[in-house]
């Protein structure tokens, strides 16, 4: 859908885990969710946070691939990995700074979140985002994003030296600079 | 492969395995010439390679072998042997008094072994029937598509001697 974006904000999810289970239904990997609701620190917190893959300008995971194997496309979905390529070397699942892609070793191959490429590219929203009750998961236009929430929406990710631009945003508490966040920190500290 | 590329910022092994599906699929003019060149030169050394191979390698003659005496044959009657390995089945018919012939067994279709069919005067190979001329091993009937390859059968004094097959230089 042009104009879309997918907007993540942790501090909204309730860990209902329906997103897991909508990913699950798809037919295209029935079973296995490409997404990962985790506790931030379960000894001091409830909270959760949704892990969806980030999409990344300048991919990671497909840059260390040595097969070849991890695509993007040009609407800027960075893919599954291509099975008849995948060699399961994990790679990927090392070098992702978000933790994304999931090694399925009964597959011999990572499967990791295309942000519902069956769904997206034909103009319907993610499966994870049509069921998310609190809309931490959220795939609207930015104006809707910028009219509803009071966070500012952020794409731009430090990790030591290494600085991510993601087509995914993540929802960031106002008074955040919305440019230049340690994110592990952020997401292990649960704290703003 | 650095000396065909134009000077870039990237790095080559950006170009060669791009993360992005649109770059994987598109091939630019300079790349599908210069896979239309190296192919065709490819091409041109392998050709060179198997004329300079068959300048140099003269065909090897099979060397002359006994086959059996004048008299052990009987008209009529066959005699199998090997030649010019231990694995190449040969036979060797008597077709009249003074008349011997010999094929080699492999049947040309699937190489089983053929047999001297005598009231018809054939050879006949059981596996698909195929039949072929005793008097020059031409293909009669059947599926084989060439003739029996053929010895160059040769007397010397009571022995009938094998040297080589025939239509080769000997």
């Amino acid at each position: 859908m042009f104009g879309y974006e997918f907007y993540v904000d942790p501090s909204r999810c309730i860990g209902c885990k329906a997103c897991e289970n909508a990913c699950a239904e798809c037919d295209t990997h029935r079973g296995t969710p490409m997404i990962h609701v985790d506790f931030l620190d379960r000894r001091e917190s409830i909270a959760t946070v949704p892990t969806v893959c980030m999409h990344c300008d300048h991919p990671t995971c497909a840059e260390v691939c040595p097969a070849d194997a991890i695509k993007k496309t040009e609407d800027g979905v960075v893919q599954s990995s291509l099975k008849p390529r995948c060699v399961a070397c994990s790679n990927c699942v090392l070098a992702c700074p978000f933790g994304v892609p999931k090694m399925m070793p009964r597959l011999e191959q990572m499967m990791k979140c295309d942000m519902c490429y069956d769904r997206t590219s034909e103009g319907r929203r993610p499966m994870c985002a049509t069921v998310c009750p609190s809309q931490a998961l959220a795939y609207v236009t930015p104006a809707r994003m910028a009219a509803e929430r009071r966070q500012a929406p952020s794409n731009v990710f430090q990790f030591g030296n290494q600085t991510i631009t993601t087509k995914v945003f993540m929802m960031l508490p106002p008074d955040q600079p919305a440019v230049s966040v340690d994110v592990v920190d952020y997401m292990w500290e649960g704290r703003p | 492969m650095k000396l065909l590329r134009r000077a870039s910022a990237t790095p080559l092994w950006r170009d060669e395995f791009s993360v992005h599906t649109v770059d994987e699929r598109y091939v630019n003019r300079r790349q599908f010439a210069k896979f239309l060149v190296l192919t065709s030169l490819g091409m041109l050394a392998g050709q060179l390679w198997i004329l300079l191979r068959s300048l140099w390698r003269r065909p090897s003659a099979h060397p002359a072998r006994l086959v059996a005496k004048a008299g052990e044959v009987p008209v009529g009657g066959v005699k199998l042997f090997n030649y010019p390995g231990p694995d190449d089945p040969c036979i060797l018919v008597r077709t009249a008094e003074e008349r011997y012939v010999a094929y080699s067994q492999k049947c040309t279709h699937l190489s089983c072994a053929v047999y001297y069919e005598a009231a018809r005067g054939r050879l006949e190979c059981p596996c698909h029937e195929g039949y072929f001329s005793v008097e020059d091993g031409s293909v009669l009937q059947g599926p084989p598509p060439r003739p029996l390859p053929r010895l160059a059968l040769q007397r010397r004094g009571a022995d009938l001697v094998a040297a080589g097959f025939e239509g080769e230089e000997a």
